[in-house]
């Protein structure tokens, strides 16, 4: 009788995987359908854009904020508009601050629909995708109307928004997200949340501990999928969301342990539900008429200086820290992605995991290749 | 906590190491200290009891032209509070602690730093390039880089009239 030796198979999955979330290489050791390690391989979409950034003006390159995760671009110019505000001392007006947390909760569900719902199709569900994507529709029809664009929105500016909303714009985002919460989400949940083969598939799998969650970095859905209740919005309000009411999700091990896969898909479901709450509040609190936009000097300076200011976008704490030294462009900016540190705990929790765990694993991490690469 | 009485604390914990402490435009705190104490001030940051700076928020390289610096950015829960850690460091062969050993996740900052900046981490555990391919020449975020006009064949440069 012949024995059959172990055998460790070097396996290369990307950079163009269907289910690598863009372009995202793992160099993956398997030994038949047990993984040894997966290790991850970026810098495919690495655009230099903290270079860019050093070569122009401050207006000029918001637009290059939008490309940093396209997913939540609103999110990603409303971080560096509220950095180089804090920095320059400027104010944007009241209305502005509206306008700007709607956009950016409403975006906030466009992002976490998009995560959501791949994540279902790696595993192999494509219905809920479709179903996610449907109401992703509604949302794109809505930013472009508020801004004319669809997925890089390029919407904040520095010191205020671009466009107040045109009309009809407020009862339709009322309407979208009382068709989430009240309807969307009950029948996601009964099409897939509790669907048997889904919690087998996502319980108990890449489960992180809090402890280990803060050792890697982890920010945001991720960090709070482990259970530690920790949201800027909350615990460190900027912007105007010092003035709504809303709470703060986090995993508690629904069908498995605490920080599993399924507590941090089930985190973003639950999130879908506040970010509604908070624009239903942003649009009845809104004052009707005034400024959208604080007039800023031309050219546009900043005192030397430096500063750090965070804000939590979907795939968590985006970070920009910008050192100016007086002049047009800044001296150095760098920014600090919610993905870039998911990406770092994937190689730990690959280890003894079977394969196909591998995708769940990524895909419940909600990771973006551009927002790691930069 | 007001942040004048954190320098307080700071100042008891920390007197012999550091250099400066400044105020932020944002009201956090900047302190300066030599890249000699790095680890040292690291290590009393995030395990000190009435400290506890355990988390690591941000990790930076600049380049100063005369001279380089490295920044942590670091968060209290429970003090609930930021500080920024900043070193200075020579131009020539810029050298500094890996702090791997206390904040086990700056592993893949301090890579990249090392790929856009080249300061090598002493002690870090898989120093290379992370964003860049590996025999890629230079480093993009020093201010005297020089673009390469190609690239295993591939024309980078950029015609004239495409600026």
């Amino acid at each position: 009788m012949t024995e059959f030796a172990l055998e460790e198979m070097i396996l290369n999955m990307g950079p163009h995987h269907p289910s690598t979330h863009g372009v995202l290489r793992f160099i993956v050791r398997t030994d038949g359908e047990m993984m040894l390690r997966a290790t991850p391989d970026v810098g495919f979409l690495h655009r230099g854009i903290e270079k860019i950034a050093e070569l122009m003006p401050y207006e000029s390159f918001m637009p290059y904020t939008d490309r940093i995760d396209y997913l939540s671009s609103l999110n990603c110019n409303l971080g560096y508009a509220l950095t180089v505000e804090r920095l320059a001392g400027i104010e944007a007006p009241e209305k502005a601050e509206y306008l700007r947390v709607i956009g950016a909760e409403l975006t906030r569900i466009g992002s976490h629909l998009i995560a959501v719902g791949a994540l279902l199709l790696d595993l192999g569900a494509v219905t809920p995708f479709v179903h996610a994507l449907r109401e992703r529709e509604t949302y794109n029809s809505l930013m472009e109307m508020l801004c004319g664009a669809r997925l890089t929105h390029h919407y904040v500016r520095i010191g205020g928004v671009a466009f107040d909303a045109p009309d009809g714009f407020i009862e339709k985002a009322l309407s979208f997200v009382n068709h989430l919460e009240y309807e969307f989400l009950d029948e996601f949940n009964k099409l897939i949340s509790f669907n048997s083969i889904l919690i087998k598939r996502l319980a108990n799998v890449g489960i992180i501990t809090p402890e280990k969650a803060l050792e890697f970095t982890l920010v945001g859905p991720n960090l709070r999928g482990s259970g530690i209740k920790f949201d800027l919005r909350k615990d460190e309000p900027y912007s105007i969301y010092d003035r709504f009411d809303f709470e703060i999700p986090s995993g508690s091990g629904k069908f498995g342990v605490q920080g599993d896969a399924y507590d941090r898909y089930w985190v973003r479901i639950e999130e879908i539900k506040q970010s509604c709450r908070i624009v239903r509040q942003a649009i009845n609190q809104m004052p009707e008429h005034g400024e959208i936009k604080t007039k800023i000097s031309k050219p546009f300076k900043i005192p030397a200086g430096e500063i750090y200011v965070r804000t939590e976008c979907p795939r968590g704490e985006l970070g920009f820290y910008l050192i100016s030294a007086g002049g047009k462009t800044p001296y150095r900016l760098k920014i600090r992605t919610g993905s870039f540190s998911a990406m770092t705990i994937i190689e730990e929790l690959s280890e003894g995991v079977m394969v196909a765990d591998l995708v769940a694993i990524i895909g419940s991490l909600d990771v973006v290749a551009p927002e790691i690469d930069r | 906590m007001e942040t004048k009485k954190l320098i307080e604390l700071l100042g008891e914990k920390l007197s012999s190491f550091i250099v400066k402490a400044d105020k932020m435009p944002n009201n956090d705190l900047l302190i300066l200290i030599k890249k000699e104490s790095l680890l040292s001030v690291m290590d009393t940051l995030k395990n000190d009891l009435e400290l506890k700076f355990n988390v690591l928020m941000n990790h930076l390289g600049v380049d100063y032209t005369e001279s380089f610096a490295v920044i942590y950015n670091l968060y209290s829960f429970k003090l609930k509070k930021k500080v920024t850690v900043k070193a200075y460091m020579e131009h020539e062969n810029p050298e500094v602690d890996s702090i791997e050993s206390v904040f086990k996740g700056v592993n893949w900052f301090e890579r990249e730093t090392y790929d856009l900046l080249g300061i090598r981490f002493r002690g870090h555990s898989n120093l290379k390039r992370l964003l860049l391919p590996s025999d890629w020449e230079g480093h993009p975020l020093r201010k005297d880089y020089i673009y390469p006009e190609e690239y295993n064949g591939l024309i980078l440069k950029r015609e004239e009239n495409c600026k």
